[in-house]
């Protein structure tokens, strides 16, 4: 049975809500299968607006390879708006996908990629609106698989009542898999239900299915165990790892949307997991270990990416750009290349070095130079110890110097308040060193037309890091900290015109710790939030902290228990039996060398140092050099 | 160069359009002209875009080459390059003459599912008879009061056989005709609208649906559109050459 568009019934809606153009698809490079010639039907949701999730790349990329795959399709939704949710309410208008607007219910899985977990309300509505029971127990044969993936789905637990499943890790090749564990029990007449299928997935040992496992209390609120319900499941899930990157060249047909969106590049990602060891950071524990795309097949996306987008700007991302191993060439083959094409080439990178300058140096070469970014994350010495961030005020002293004298005019710098063992005086010492970064920059260029400009991000402590047993500072903390550190800047006559101050209150920081180190009881605030009209608690113009903490209150939660409150060694974490690979007693330990100032190489460079990973998942670093380079390109 | 913007394209904006051209330009890889300076920009040139969420058969934009250009190519792989309902319709190279003051009126449908026919037929009548009628439009800077009278060269109720094939429906439906010149402020099809609400109560059930079939010169003889690209063409046919330094297509 052919599954029928609803836009006709859309369509009437749209000149009356802000930014008609992002509901209505037709992307170039955008796919639209025959409902018919597939078996297995994804629906893939970003869970906020569509300007940020249409760049996502981890969407896009299963959007492709899905698409790719015979007798399976593929198609893309997003949050909508509070302007048109209220009208599809009021038209009976069902959660629908751009691609060809059909509606999200009549799918075999909703697949749900959350970056953050502020989208988590996001995902309610989405449910509510496609008519999908909210809770997954109510779900019935009719309804999809809500599966979640991304970085938010190695701890789902608060979220847990809501999905059937979830997958930790790289999405390529599970997606896959799941996508012919499913053909193959549809194709024997769906024996069994839903129940079955769930079980199929599960006993594999690369899907979460939240239902399979129970979770006991302690009488003081803590976890006693989590264990599986049922025979055959496994008691931990492991996360996936795609090895050898060159063999997946996504995305090969970018798309390029209508609709102004956050990022307009095409953006290669050069290499994936980081091992620089910043205990603060979630993403570089659980991509572990490095895989780097080789020169040659970065330099071949890039010139695919271009032709089939026309996009003017590349983007490499990774979480560390500067640190591939052939970076330099990458850089100054590429510059080579574009030279004169009004093609511009980015690197979002923050190593603090002179190397990382000729980087920006190459890639601005016929452009201008306007912002270089640092990240020294720790405003002094011992704080950027406890963080295993080895940057001393000399090198970034240096380095900035460097930047000031090849033309660079501006320079941002990132820290973030809040961290563990973290003193007044620590936050005031960014005050110090941005006096100091404009100093050297006025000596340097002997000009005082020379800006620096200070973002200062929210600490939380996230699962799977050696933090995610520390206890997160409380708002009223990280607010008088950052007046401090605001006051000392501004107040300076000298110096304080040159310098740009950025931050945010520490009061979504602490929601975003409730639902970071949640576990299953935290699911009722996130209904309650919902219910009460939480939506897009990403946009500041959206958030309400008052109406988190009203429905922690009513549904008995208490948020300082979850977020302030540091956990003993033996504690059971709710994310324990989801397994990134990260051996826990050496997590504890970097926890405790964290306090006492012991520091972590970056196991690309030096031995390895057993943070676990490589033997539990069976994976390997892969890094070059390959000693290829770059040759110009023929034209046509 | 002439293009529609059809169906659910219809949506984009202005600025999603110039974003769509300037991929597309790459894409197809036309030697397209950069301005200098800080930020280099192509040379693209819009000529009155239709609003967001009104379609049209006859938009129109200039593109600066770098060098010479065969229009029909140019037709083929931009249009190639840009996505399905933002259509390239006919190219020409660029003769003397700003190719925007050659677009002096446009010519609209109005399509208006569920209407009633006769009341349509009596709002047009009294429409017409009028001298002016005032109306008001929420603009930027406010709201804002200006005749909607003056501007209507021609109104009628169409028939049925105009309708444009992409956007067949099942339902009766009455069509608008409107030739309207371009002035400013500019008189919109909706402003005409609120017009034949506030002399005749006339009021369709559900939004509009807008397209622009033509734009271009008066032809004073006949009272009919001409087609703005009709003098490029006979420039060209003459073997002129474009403008010194920089050949423009479009
Ligand atoms: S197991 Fe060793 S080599 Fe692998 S990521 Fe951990 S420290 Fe590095």
């Amino acid at each position: 049975m052919p599954v029928e568009s609803i836009f006709h019934r859309l369509e009437a809606l749209l000149p009356k809500v802000q930014k008609p153009i992002q509901y209505v698809g037709g992307e170039l490079n955008s796919t639209v299968k025959d409902w018919d010639s597939a078996d297995v039907r994804w629906a893939l949701m970003y869970p906020d607006a569509y300007e940020v999730g249409l760049p996502n790349q981890g969407v896009a990329i299963l959007y492709e390879i899905l698409n790719e795959l015979p007798g399976t399709l593929a198609e893309r939704t997003y949050a909508v708006w509070p302007d048109l949710e209220e009208l599809m309410r009021a038209e009976g208008v069902p959660q629908f996908t751009v691609d060809a607007h059909r509606p999200v219910r009549a799918f075999d899985v909703l697949g749900v990629s959350f970056s953050t977990e502020l989208g988590y309300t996001n995902l309610l509505t989405a449910l509510d609106l496609a008519g999908i029971p909210l809770l997954a127990a109510d779900r019935g044969e009719d309804d999809p698989i809500v599966l979640a993936g991304g970085h938010a789905a190695f701890n789902p637990e608060p979220i847990a009542d809501f999905l059937d499943a979830a997958v930790l890790g790289d999405g390529e090749q599970i997606s896959i898999a799941i996508s012919e564990v499913i053909r193959e029990w549809k194709g024997e007449g769906s024996p069994g239900g839903r129940d079955e299928l769930l079980m199929r997935l599960a006993e594999s040992g690369g899907v979460y299915v939240p239902r399979f496992y129970d979770v006991e209390y302690h009488p003081d609120g803590r976890i006693k165990r989590v264990a599986p319900n049922r025979a055959d499941v496994p008691w931990r899930v492991h996360k996936h790892t795609v090895m050898d990157l060159d063999e997946w060249p996504y995305p090969k047909k970018p798309l390029v949307p209508l609709a102004e969106t956050v990022h307009e590049r095409f953006s290669v990602e050069i290499f994936r997991g980081c091992t620089r060891g910043c205990r603060f950071c979630q993403a570089g524990m659980i991509t572990r270990p490095v895989r780097e795309r080789s020169i040659t097949t970065i330099g071949a996306m890039v010139e695919n990416g271009i032709k089939e987008s026309g996009f003017n700007e590349v983007g490499l991302l990774s979480l560390s750009s500067a640190d591939h191993s052939e970076i330099g060439e990458v850089a100054k083959g590429l510059a080579d290349r574009y030279e004169g094409t009004n093609t511009s080439l980015s690197l979002p990178s923050t190593r603090v070095d002179a190397f990382n300058i000729d980087l920006a140096n190459e890639f601005s070469r016929n452009g201008r130079r306007s912002g270089l970014t640092f990240a020294p994350e720790g405003g002094s010495e011992r704080m950027r110890k406890v963080i295993n961030k080895m940057v001393t005020e000399e090198d970034l002293i240096r380095t900035v110097t460097t930047a000031y004298s090849q033309g660079w005019r501006q320079v941002k710098l990132y820290f973030m308040c809040g961290l563990p063992t973290e003193q007044d005086e620590d936050v005031l010492g960014i005050a110090d060193l941005a006096k100091k970064v404009i100093q050297a920059g006025r000596e340097a260029t002997g000009s005082r037309d020379i800006r620096c400009t200070v973002s200062i991000g929210g600490f939380v402590p996230k699962p799977h890091t050696p933090f995610q047993w520390a206890g997160q500072a409380d708002h009223e903390t990280v607010d008088r900290r950052l007046k401090q550190l605001r006051d000392s800047l501004r107040g300076d006559k000298n110096y304080g015109r040159a310098i740009g101050f950025r931050y945010h209150d520490g009061k979504p920081s602490i929601v975003e710790g409730l639902l970071s180190r949640g576990d299953r009881r935290v699911g009722a605030v996130i209904r309650a939030v919902w219910e009460d009209g939480g939506r897009f608690d990403g946009w500041s113009e959206h958030f309400s902290y008052e109406r988190w903490m009203a429905a922690a209150e009513k549904a008995g939660v208490d948020v300082d228990w979850y977020t302030t409150r540091e956990r003993e060694e033996n504690e059971v974490l709710p994310w324990d039996h989801l397994d990134a690979g990260l051996d826990r007693e050496w997590l504890w330990q970097d926890w405790q060398e964290a306090v006492s100032g012991g520091e972590v190489e970056d196991c690309r460079w030096t031995p390895c140092y057993d943070c676990g990973v490589c033997p539990t998942m069976g994976t390997e670093i892969q890094i070059g050099p390959t000693g290829r380079k770059l040759l110009p390109l023929t034209v046509v | 160069m002439r293009y529609a913007k059809r169906g659910r394209l219809r949506f984009t904006s202005h600025r999603d359009i110039s974003r769509a051209v300037e991929r597309a330009v790459r894409r197809a890889g036309i030697p397209v002209a950069y301005s200098a300076g800080f930020s280099p920009h192509p040379k693209i040139s819009y000529a009155g875009a239709a609003p967001t969420g009104v379609a049209s058969e006859a938009e129109y934009l200039e593109i600066g080459v770098t060098t010479p250009c065969d229009p029909a190519q140019v037709r083929q792989s931009l249009d190639e390059s840009l996505p399905s309902g933002l259509d390239v319709l006919d190219v020409v190279e660029a003769g003397q003459g700003g190719l925007a003051d050659r677009l002096e009126v446009s010519d609209w449908e109005v399509r208006l599912p569920g209407a009633d026919r006769e009341l349509a037929e009596v709002a047009v009548e009294k429409f017409l008879a009028e001298g002016t009628v005032e109306v008001e439009r929420l603009t930027k800077k406010g709201p804002r009061r200006f005749d909607a009278r003056q501007a209507v060269l021609g109104l009628r109720v169409s028939e049925g056989a105009d309708r444009i094939a992409a956007q067949v429906q099942g339902e009766p439906c009455v069509i608008l005709r409107m030739v309207v010149r371009h002035m400013t402020p500019a008189v919109r099809p909706d402003d005409v609208l609120t017009g034949l609400r506030l002399v005749a109560d006339f009021a369709p059930p559900v939004p509009p649906e807008v397209t622009r079939l033509a734009q271009g010169p008066l032809d004073a003889s006949t009272g009919a559109l001409a087609d703005p690209l009709d003098l490029d063409r006979d420039t060209t046919r003459g073997g002129e050459a474009g403008p010194a330094g920089e050949h423009v297509a479009g």
